[in-house]
């Protein structure tokens, strides 16, 4: 066990600050690398080419192509860069809601905590992806659909983290006292208490987006979200369902891959933050 | 601008009483003393005179009148923790004019030095933050001050230091105080009448 600890000690220059930063620098700089491109990449390659259908994997197309001669590579980090985009509007929502729920809650008196607790419990007590299919349904489904079905079903456990973490701070004894220096309830939410759980906050956030991103993917896989036409990573895989009997494994395999190391890359910047706030402030 | 505790009793949820019946006048420039053993509520008493805590029974009067509510509270506390009684988030200076803008002279007479207000809470040690929060609380309409076992934690220089600058203001301004101690010595010299918990 100690020997082990020494050599990783020798082996890396860095601290564990440091490396946790540079694990969250590399992380940004990859999905700023995937979204510029789903903006830059020429829609061009994704024009219908009968002349190069159904080809494998090859340094031309390095994905393959699919049974319209599509390129798989531009459409997946064109799939991607949309679904990082549905991502960041969802969590943000999210996000937006949980501060205002767990703040109200925790500072509105009993009433509203007993109710916005009935609310996160009743949200909680369904699984996401069924409030999220039937949310996105009745609202005819498409972009907007997705977008008000997922900031809507993703809130519910920040919240409740949200509300414990005010609730903490609000009975502290600098809170008190700054009562009696005669200081407003909004001026206390807005200097003592949203500094304290701004952390939370940003970590919680970063923990939705992987969420997100793959309860839109299930959604638009199951048909109920973005429509066929947008080159969805949720699109991608639900066609080549069809052609994966043939052999043609690259339509599935790659795009999969790709939303797998997106996902876990939002999941490790999530973690990293963690790990770096938690140290600072203990 | 008197202070008056009258027939005060507080007990916490269904428990038993903490002391039912308490009866307190305090005149401006005075300095009273309250002592006793541990558990008997003398905190609890300081947090209903200092606004924290509503009395179940009786009322606290200020000059005649409740006691305001909202806006700055005329009755001040300073708590025997400083490091809980401070926002570790915020810089020292921003924690020292939360209320309001310390003078020169209070801070040298309470032995602040300028380059504390650019630290972080972490940086400073027990007996400094206090001092900061003495400052905090003696603020132009402050017109008693608690001492909640101010100094207990503090060494004996800190100590004397910190309860000169306050004699000293009390006496300037007419201001009263309620000193909780455990020693008799500090209550000895500082007070002018003492209230026995140990009744």
């Amino acid at each position: 066990m100690i020997p082990s600890l020494k050599n990783a000690n020798k082996r890396s220059p860095l601290n564990l600050k440091q490396r946790t930063l540079f694990k969250i620098l590399i992380s940004i700089v990859f999905l700023a690398i995937v979204i510029l491109g789903g903006v830059l990449l020429d829609e061009g390659r994704i024009v219908t080419n009968l002349n190069e259908r159904n080809s494998a994997p090859s340094l031309k197309h390095l994905f393959g192509t699919d049974w319209l001669g599509r390129d798989m590579f531009t459409r997946t980090v064109m799939g991607l860069s949309l679904s990082i985009g549905v991502g960041l509007i969802g969590a943000i929502g999210s996000t937006l809601i949980a501060l205002f729920l767990g703040m109200a809650a925790a500072t509105m008196g009993k009433m509203a905590d007993r109710l916005i607790s009935w609310i996160i419990d009743l949200f909680l007590s369904v699984p996401h992806l069924v409030t999220l299919i039937l949310i996105a349904f009745t609202l005819g489904g498409g972009f907007k659909g997705i977008v008000i079905g997922l900031t809507l079903t993703h809130w519910p456990s920040l919240a409740r983290v949200i509300r414990a973490e005010v609730m903490q701070v609000r009975s502290a004894e600098f809170v008190q006292v700054s009562q009696k220096m005669g200081k407003s309830r909004w001026w206390i939410a807005l200097h003592h208490i949203l500094p304290h759980i701004a952390p939370q906050l940003l970590i919680g956030f970063m923990l939705l987006f992987p969420h997100v991103i793959l309860h839109e993917a299930a959604v638009t896989f199951l048909g109920l979200g973005l429509s066929p036409h947008e080159p969805a990573i949720g699109i991608i895989l639900s066609e080549s369902m069809k052609y994966l009997s043939s052999g043609m494994w690259w339509l599935a395999f790659f795009p999969g891959l790709c939303l797998l190391i997106v996902v876990r890359t939002f999941d490790q910047i999530g973690e990293n933050l963690r790990v770096l706030m938690t140290r600072t402030h203990d | 601008m008197q202070l008056e505790a009258k027939d005060i009793g507080f007990r916490y949820g269904d428990g038993p009483w903490l002391f039912q019946g308490v009866n307190l006048t305090l005149e401006p420039g005075e300095i009273v003393g309250i002592t006793g053993p541990s558990g008997r509520g003398k905190t609890t008493l300081c947090r209903i005179l200092a606004g924290f805590e509503a009395p179940i029974e009786g009322a606290v009067h200020f000059n005649g009148a409740p006691l305001p509510n909202n806006g700055y509270h005329p009755v001040q506390m300073v708590l025997q923790h400083p490091e809980k009684a401070i926002n570790p988030r915020w810089k020292m200076h921003k924690i020292l004019n939360e209320g309001y803008q310390p003078d020169k002279e209070l801070l040298d007479l309470l032995g602040i030095e300028r380059e504390w207000l650019t630290r972080w809470p972490h940086e400073l040690s027990g007996g400094e933050l206090q001092r900061f929060c003495v400052a905090r609380a003696l603020g132009p309409n402050t017109r008693y001050l608690i001492a909640d076992e101010m100094t207990t934690m503090l060494d004996a220089n800190t100590q004397a230091q910190i309860w000169h600058a306050v004699i000293e203001i009390a006496k300037k301004r007419e201001m009263g105080i309620i000193v909780v101690t455990h020693e008799s010595n500090l209550m000895r010299r500082l007070c002018h009448r003492v209230i026995d918990f140990n009744k």
